[in-house]
């Protein structure tokens, strides 16, 4: 439908032809695509693609939803409750993942998917089987299945779990598609898509080809490697899918549109780079001899004449790029790449449980203390011989008697975890200094505490707004790369940068974290909440901002950063309920040890 | 199980494959952590070297796997009371186990506990071993370890420095071997280590992503030509795995002739001083990982190249951190070499 923005491709294809495309690629390999992160809200035009997609999977293929509050026992599996007690023996029961083998799963809002979800579900994608150690069973099941992520994100710090995004192959938004651009009739049919599954396993792909493909991903910045084998798969089903046995330019240009452009994390330069030429590694490892010959002089070819095609594909992935995308692109990748990283749901959160499991006891279950099955179970165990010949004989005979005396319950340690919020004000000259000092101060927090799983964010506020530089995270590695580059300068909108730490500071005790509000500033605010000039009333809504801090008793330091100790920051920090510190020429040190005493 | 990628198709990535061989060679050494950028191929190189790992000798219907020249210590219960009535066991020829430690694992799995079948059907109080009894004389992997829960830790620090498994759970009393080489992976941007598991690995492996164009090629078509026939693909390169099998065989044999002369411990205490690693677990971690090195590599001497190339690996990790240094810790490794030991 915009034929002037794809120069140089021969069919010139309509973005929803893609969209659709990707669907029809999918059921032909689910296990080999990994599968669709799909951004959009829920609404027609998600249920048009997901109906067309489960639609052209084979009717054999199972097709689960799994819930954002499913449990680890359901999705790996666990011990079967019911049948246990049933049969008076232990009975596995499968989980939802290896029930999905051979077909797809959905999960719905992955955006919000824990750490420790993503981790076991990718787990399963790469080894292509369940294994399974809980609750005294121990099984492996193989099992491959493709993914559709549903992202309800909005924005951009709402995305799926980078680990989970990196291994699958589309990437697809559906935000830009109206019902009624959308044609009645899917391009391909279950027919075409079995007959693709059979022809799959034997179509080739040139070593030129892959070669281009390579290069592709490289010059768009596409770090994982992954990417380039997944564009590789794409190919050979797109291939498939037109009923070919070898893979043409136009189904490697299919992979660039769809599995690299949504990958890209800068443009390719107009000219070949020096290091794309550079030969072999020297120490590279020897070739096999039973390798086929071609290899070593494959790589002499790069340069020369498969450039046109390189150029093809990149043109191609460009012009699939949207153009916001592209901007953003061309403004610098940096950004992009960093929100990309796991979400604020980041590291491990156990799923429905809060704290630290100390073990089961003894007890009965209640508030805040669980039933353990497995445990109350095998409590119950050794006295079953005796309890059954204790039954009086005409009673139904009970398989397991269970008696409350072999309750056991989990109980969990409750050690909130702490989230120092900075919130650093960016204003003025003085502002890359303190944002350099408060940055240092983050990282050595990080290093010296992680001991203690404590989490640190950064928020900065300058001009008209606050904003959330470093969501809570424990690694000192994103810690670095999200403050390689900081933004400094302009007025102070001290009650806009209150007013976002509390808000970070009540989700994080939402989450049970404590959190800790440590605010670098000299307490002059000239910037109100509208974004409007003025001292006076700036003034005033940042002493309100701070007194709802008070209020909600969230523990505060306030670092007074002005040369000579201003009374608007002390009167600040009264206001805030928080621990006054001047502290002039505070550097990373000082800062945060200040800042380790405070919170103790 | 399905079909590993193979250990020698691995391109590039030659320090995770030296110090996973170093670390089979010599248990003692105590694992290794492999930490990096996502779909470097951390697990494939775990479960390769699974595949290509010499079997060894272990007692007939033990469920420790123990091993029959052993000494008593090193024994399980059962095996232990046959050894001190002079009792000579049968043995059997098995793979070295390679034992997953799955995220979600529960404690009961990894631990053992109460053997709840034949707990419910035969009244029976057995115990059913679990996940550190059955890596016993072999590797326990971690996939993702900076996101194995903190009771699971807890439990595996403690076996990792004892070799041993106490159980004090549901009536049962026991303790039974559990020597493992623990291999770590994962992606330090889900978060970090704590410094006492850290502290576990004997060595400790960064990867990157290749970042040049042949290497790169050269990944995706081996990936793809054993996606396309695992059989075919392990079948082609069986030869140079076995290589590799061999080459470990003869360095276990070796490791024990292989000389360390003083010059070397000498080296190895003036790096680890210039570098400031607490404790002697650098200094002897370096010692013994250049000599397993010099044993894969055939040489009867430990020499200075043998101690430069396990350098970062054996000490990246033990250096106390001082993020205000912007450059890493490798670079502090090496720069120390460089500047006590001018190649």
């Amino acid at each position: 439908m915009t034929p002037s923005t794809t120069p140089g491709i021969e069919t010139l294809i309509s973005p929803w032809d893609d969209v659709a495309l990707a669907a029809a690629l999918f059921a032909v390999d689910p296990a080999g695509t990994g599968g669709v992160a799909l951004r959009a809200l829920a609404g027609p035009v998600r249920d048009h693609w997901l109906a067309l997609a489960r639609g052209l999977l084979p009717t054999e293929c199972p097709r689960l939803k799994i819930p954002l509050h499913v449990s680890v026992s359901r999705l790996l599996g666990g011990m079967d409750l019911a049948a246990t007690l049933q049969s008076g023996r232990p009975v596995a029961e499968r989980g939802l993942l290896a029930q999905a083998d051979g077909g797809m799963v959905e999960l719905s809002m992955a955006e919000r998917l824990e750490g420790a979800t993503t981790a076991y579900l990718t787990a399963v994608l790469d080894a292509g089987e369940v294994v399974l150690e809980r609750d005294g069973i121990a099984a492996r099941t193989a099992s491959r299945f493709g993914v559709i992520a549903l992202d309800e994100g909005v924005g951009e710090d709402e995305q799926l779990p980078a680990p989970l995004l990196d291994r699958l192959a589309f990437h697809l938004d559906l935000s830009r598609f109206a019902m009624r651009d959308l044609p009645k009739e899917a391009p391909w049919g279950t027919g075409e898509v079995l007959a693709a599954r059979a022809r799959l396993g034997n179509v080739k792909i040139a070593d030129e080809m892959v070669e281009t493909l390579c290069g592709a991903a490289l010059a768009l910045g596409i770090a994982s490697i992954r990417g380039s084998l997944l564009a590789i798969r794409i190919a050979r089903a797109a291939a498939a899918l037109a009923g070919r046995d070898q893979v043409i330019e136009e189904d490697v240009a299919v992979a660039a549109r769809l599995v690299l452009a949504p990958r890209a994390t800068r443009l390719p330069a107009g000219e070949p780079s020096p290091e794309e030429e550079e030969p072999d590694q020297p120490g590279e490892d020897e070739e096999p001899p039973e390798q086929p010959d071609e290899d070593g002089q494959g790589d002499e070819d790069t340069g020369g004449e498969d450039r046109p095609l390189e150029e093809m594909v990149l043109e191609a992935a460009q012009a699939a790029m949207p153009r916001d995308m592209l901007d953003r692109l061309r403004q610098g990748a940096a950004r992009r790449a960093r929100s990309r990283s796991p979400g604020k749901a980041g590291a491990l959160q156990q799923a429905s449980l809060r704290g630290r499991p100390i073990g089961a006891r003894r007890g009965d279950p209640g508030p805040g203390v669980r039933l353990n099955v497995v445990e109350t179970l095998r409590a119950a165990a050794p006295w079953q011989v005796i309890r059954r010949r204790e039954q009086p004989a005409g009673d139904r005979v009970k398989r397991v008697e269970v008696r409350r005396d072999d309750f056991r319950v989990t109980r969990f340690k409750h050690r909130a975890e702490t989230t120092t919020i900075f919130a650093v004000d960016a204003s003025g000259s003085s502002a890359l200094h303190r944002l350099a000092e408060a940055k240092g101060a983050i990282e050595l927090l990080l290093a010296s505490c992680y001991v203690r799983r404590d989490r640190v964010a950064l928020i900065a506020f300058r001009g008209q707004s606050a904003e959330l530089l470093l969501p809570p995270t424990r690694s000192l590695v994103r810690a670095k790369r999200s403050l390689a580059s900081l933004p400094g300068g302009g007025g102070t909108p001290l009650a806009a940068g209150i007013d976002v730490s509390l808000l970070l500071a009540d989700a994080v005790q939402r989450r049970g974290g404590t959190p800790t509000i440590v605010l670098l500033t000299d307490g002059r605010a000239n910037v109100a909440r509208d974004g409007q000039g003025g001292r006076a009333r700036a003034s005033e809504e940042a002493l309100v901002a701070a007194r709802l801090v008070r209020a909600a008793d969230i523990r505060a330091l306030l670092v007074d950063t002005s040369p000579h100790p201003q009374p608007k920051a002390r009167e600040l920090a009264e206001a805030m309920g928080a621990t006054y510190l001047p502290l002039p020429y505070a550097d990373a040190r000082v800062l945060s040890s200040a800042v380790q005493a405070a919170t103790g | 199980m399905p079909i590993a990628f193979p250990f020698s198709a691995i391109v590039g990535q030659d320090e995770m494959k030296q110090s996973l061989l170093v670390a089979a060679v010599d248990p003692t050494i105590g694992g290794v952590l492999v930490f990096g950028d996502r779909g470097t191929g951390k697990s494939t190189a775990i479960r390769g070297l699974a595949a290509l790992l010499p079997k060894m000798r272990a007692v007939l219907g033990c469920a420790y796997s123990c091993d029959p020249a052993a000494d008593a210590g090193a024994l399980c219960a059962e095996c232990r009371e046959r050894a001190n009535k002079g009792g000579v066991p049968k043995t059997h020829s098995v793979p070295v186990p390679v034992v997953d430690l799955p995220l979600g694992a529960t404690e009961d799995r990894v631990i053992g506990a109460l053997d709840l079948e034949r707990a419910l059907t035969q009244g029976e109080k057995a115990f059913e071993p679990g996940l550190l009894a059955r890596a016993h004389r072999g590797f326990l992997y971690i996939d993702e370890v900076n996101l194995l829960e903190d009771h699971l830790v807890d439990a595996l620090l403690d076996v990792a420095a004892s070799g041993e498994n106490l159980v004090e759970r549901e009536g049962l009393s026991l303790r039974h071997p559990a020597r493992f080489v623990l291999v770590g992976s994962g992606n330090p941007e889900e978060g970090e280590l704590r410094p006492q598991l850290l502290d576990r690995f004997g060595l400790s492996v960064e990867v990157k992503t290749p970042g040049d164009l042949p290497t790169r090629v050269k990944v995706v078509r081996l990936r793809d030509e054993f996606e396309r026939d695992p059989a075919a693909f392990v079948a082609k390169w069986k030869r140079k795995d076995g290589k590799i099998r061999h080459q470990l065989e003869s360095a276990r044999k070796a490791l024990s002739t292989v000389e360390v002369p003083d010059l070397a411990l000498e080296q190895a205490a003036m790096l680890c001083m210039a570098l400031g690693t607490d404790g002697l677990r650098g200094e002897l971690t370096l010692i013994r990982a250049s000599r397993a090195l010099a044993a894969l590599e055939g040489a009867t001497v430990v020499g200075i190249t043998h101690l430069r190339r396990v350098s970062a690996p054996a000490l990246r990790h033990r250096l106390r951190r001082d993020p205000l240094d912007e450059s890493g810790s490798t670079v502090r490794v090496q720069r120390a070499v460089e500047e006590l030991f001018p190649a």
